[in-house]
Formats: C-alpha cells, sequence, structure tokens
C-alpha cells in the first residue's frame, strides 16, 4: 500500500487552512532553508516555491475529497556545472517527504555508468538494482543524456531508459526521477526521447551566478570551514572570480570551491616557510590577498584547462 | 496439505500490502530482506535456492516487492520465502522468515515407519511431491 493510498481515507475534514498547513508540514522550513543556504539562484527558487503551493493544493483537495491524481513529479534540471543541481535536488528530496509525495525521502545520486552495463543481460539487473534502492526516494540522474548514444546502435543505453520510461509511468508513487545536465544537451537528448519529455512535468533551469553571488558563495565556504578572508584579500578574490569567469571549463560554485582549496594550499605553506614560532587562531583562519594573487589566474596565464589553473 | 513454516504461518497468506507492510518493519529495523524459493518443503530443507543477492542498503519495501514480483514471475509455482538477516553484531542471523507463496497443490508428507531390532520403530517424513525429480515436482 502506498502512503497516497492510505492518506485517501474518507474525507473528514470540511476546511483546510493552507498557511497552517504550509508551517505544520515543515515546507515552510524546507523552503527557509533553501532561501538562507543558498545564493543567488531566484528563478530556481521561485520554481519550488510553486511546486511547493500545487503539492499543497494537491494534498488539500485529497483531504477533502475532492476528484485528484497523483501529480507527475518527475523533473529535469538543467544548467551548467556547479550550480547547484544536485544540492536543490537534495532539498526536493526532503519537500516531497515533508508533503508526503515520496515515503523516505532519500537521494540517490547516479550516473550512466551505475545504470548501464558492460555486456548484453548486464544492463537490466544493473538499472533494477538502482531503481530498487531509490524506491521510496528520489532517484538523481546526472548528466542523464549520456543514456542515449545515438553513435551506436548497440548500445545498452535504451535499455535503461525503457527500464526508466516504464518504472516512470507505472510506480508514480513510490519514486520520483530527477534528470539533470547542461541545458542544450539535454534539450536534444528530450528531442530524441520523446517519452521522457511527455513523462517529465517540472522543467527547472539553473542560471549560471553573477560575480557578487560567487564571492557570496566564497565567504560562505570559507566560513564553514572555519576560515575568513582578510579585508584586501576579498577584494582580489572578487577580481580572481571575474578573471576565472571568462576562461573556458568554468564551473561556478565548483570552480571557486577548488580556488578556495588551493588558497588554502597557499596559506598553509606560507604559514609554515614564515616559521616564525608562535601562530593564533586567527593566523591559521585567515587567508591574506598574497593567497588568492598567486593563482596563474590573476598572473595572466591562459590556462587552456581546469588542471591548468592552479 | 498446507505446509507451514517460520512467521505467521497460521495465519492465511498475507496479501501483498500486508507483504510489504512487514518488509517495511524489517527494512526500518535495518534488516536485509532476502527472498528465497525452493520446490522442497520438507522442514528439514533449510537450504533455499536464493534469488539475486541480500537486499541490503534498500530504504522502502516497493524494491523488495519488485524482486518479489521478478522472483514470482519465474517461480511462482514453487515455495518462495522473505526472510529478514540482522547483521548487528551479536545476533548475525536470520529474525524473520515467512513464506508468501505457495503451490496450488499442496500434496503434503507421508509418514514411513521402520521396524527396527527389538520393537523400535523409526520415523521418517518425506513429501509426496519428492518422488519425481527436482523442477519437475510441482507444475
Amino acid at each position: 500500500m502506498t502512503a497516497a493510498a492510505m492518506e485517501r481515507e474518507p474525507a473528514a475534514a470540511e476546511a483546510v487552512d493552507l498557511r497552517r498547513d504550509f508551517v505544520e508540514s515543515g515546507v515552510a522550513e524546507v523552503l527557509d532553508a533553501l532561501d538562507r543556504s543558498l545564493v543567488g539562484l531566484a528563478p530556481v527558487k521561485q520554481r519550488i516555491r510553486e511546486t511547493a503551493a500545487l503539492l499543497l493544493v494537491e494534498r488539500a483537495r485529497r483531504r477533502l475529497g475532492l476528484a485528484f491524481e497523483t501529480p507527475t513529479l518527475h523533473m529535469s534540471f538543467t544548467g551548467n556545472p556547479g550550480t547547484g543541481k544536485t544540492t536543490v535536488a537534495l532539498r526536493m528530496a526532503d519537500l516531497l517527504h515533508r508533503l508526503g509525495y515520496v515515503r523516505k525521502g532519500h537521494l540517490v545520486s547516479v550516473t550512466r555508468d551505475d545504470l548501464v552495463g558492460q555486456y548484453i543481460g548486464h544492463t537490466a539487473p544493473k538499472t533494477k538494482e538502482i531503481l530498487k534502492k531509490a524506491m521510496g526516494g528520489v532517484l538523481f540522474i546526472d548528466e542523464a543524456y549520456y543514456l542515449y548514444r545515438p553513435e551506436n546502435e548497440r548500445d545498452y543505453g535504451q535499455e535503461a531508459i525503457e527500464i526508466l520510461l516504464q518504472v516512470m509511468e507505472n510506480q508514480r508513487d513510490d519514486l520520483v526521477v530527477i534528470l539533470a545536465g547542461y541545458g542544450d544537451r539535454m534539450e536534444r537528448f528530450f528531442e530524441s526521447n520523446p517519452g521522457f519529455r511527455s513523462r517529465i512535468a517540472h522543467h527547472i533551469d539553473f542560471p549560471d551566478y553573477a560575480g557578487e553571488e560567487l564571492l557570496a558563495i566564497a565567504q560562505g565556504m570559507l566560513e564553514r570551514q572555519g576560515y575568513r578572508f582578510a579585508p584586501e584579500a576579498q577584494a582580489v578574490m572578487a577580481r580572481y572570480i571575474d578573471m576565472r569567469r571568462r576562461q573556458p571549463h568554468f564551473a561556478n560554485a565548483r570552480s571557486i570551491r577548488n580556488a578556495l582549496d588551493r588558497a588554502r594550499l597557499r596559506q598553509a605553506n606560507r604559514l609554515f616557510e614564515s616559521g616564525n614560532g608562535a601562530l593564533t587562531a586567527d593566523d591559521l583562519s585567515r587567508i591574506e590577498a598574497c593567497d588568492i594573487a598567486a593563482s596563474r589566474v590573476l598572473a595572466g596565464a591562459a590556462p587552456q584547462t581546469e588542471k591548468d589553473t592552479e | 496439505m498446507r505446509v507451514t513454516q517460520g512467521t505467521f504461518s497460521f495465519l492465511p497468506d498475507l496479501t501483498d500490502a500486508q507483504i510489504a507492510a512487514q518488509v517495511q518493519y524489517c527494512l526500518d529495523n535495518g534488516w536485509a530482506v532476502n527472498i528465497e524459493f525452493t520446490d522442497d518443503p520438507h522442514p528439514r530443507n533449510t537450504y533455499w535456492d536464493m534469488w539475486g543477492h541480500p537486499m541490503f542498503d534498500i530504504a522502502d519495501a516497493a524494491g523488495v516487492m519488485m524482486e518479489l514480483n521478478a522472483c514470482r514471475k519465474v517461480n511462482g509455482h514453487l515455495y518462495i520465502r522473505l526472510s529478514a538477516f540482522d547483521s548487528g553484531h551479536g545476533w548475525e542471523s536470520v529474525k524473520l522468515s515467512f513464506i508468501v507463496d505457495r503451490p496450488a497443490a499442496e500434496p503434503g508428507f507421508r509418514l514411513r515407519r521402520q521396524e527396527a531390532e527389538g520393537r523400535n520403530i523409526r520415523y521418517t517424513t518425506e513429501t509426496y511431491s519428492g518422488d519425481r525429480p527436482e523442477g519437475e515436482r510441482y507444475a
């Protein structure tokens, strides 16, 4: 018996208070956390609010015994790398769980490798294994377009797609599937797999971050790790972000995280080499301007790959 | 003759919803649920064939039910049982086991008496269906 079926009891309530529902179901809490912990992404937050409102209303309709049908909840998240798709998917799983649309609310994050096998007869068990794990929660397929490889007609990806489509259609109460990937490639993927498009109700596009949003993200990341910028370091970081954004292979928040990791490395080196005895906690947690300025991005080199930008 | 063994053996057969609820109870306790099947229902036959792998790291009963339905498609004419294994330290054993599927016709057991030395009698139980080779016992 599904959670939805269990709640479909005779209509006892005569009126519902959506506002109270909103707070009591914990949805308000999730949306607040989303607002506070995620910088920027205004259109995404807006879409999630709308989706939450729809789900709340559907739930209220069900309580009042009005005609209702489990809404299709499968989603697609499109956007460039590092724009927070996985993070939002996690929050979405929590949201759906609190609203009672999935029973457990866990997120199983997979890529093509986890679903598609190496030889004939290997794909179906592999895909089913993952589906089994994801039951009652959310299945997050990152870079979903790799499932479909038109250049190889004997590719086993097609088999995984067929199993996925079948489960997405028949077990809508048990599982929510979220497909994620770059915008243009997902578009082509949906074009060649119309079955997916028609089974996905919510397409959410993740915009790139603006410069000041990336700086706010950098500060948040440092705070969580117990570090902080020296006053002049912040200006250097802003300049770094500005230059890095214009280079190829820029992966938004992920590039920022890597830059910060390297800055911490340089800070550790600097502290170690300066070697003048007593260091205070403040010394240990302050990132100086020179830690960031040493980056090759700022040195004016034109690196070609992510690895070169160290 | 209806074979009874394991938990709930004196209850009528469980419905799918009831099976799912029991499975969910096992999963919530952190037990791994396994699906086993056999065509030899003798009570001393403790080694049933396993369907797939033990299902660790599954959160929801729907996953187990999916696998159970796949097993029914192939072995629906045999005995199928679910067992829940507790891997917790000090337990490491099956905590719950019950039959979820059985053949339409169960011929039952024959009791053999062997007259031994003196006036001793030795008893043996055999399944009637066991006379036929494995794989042909139930239609």
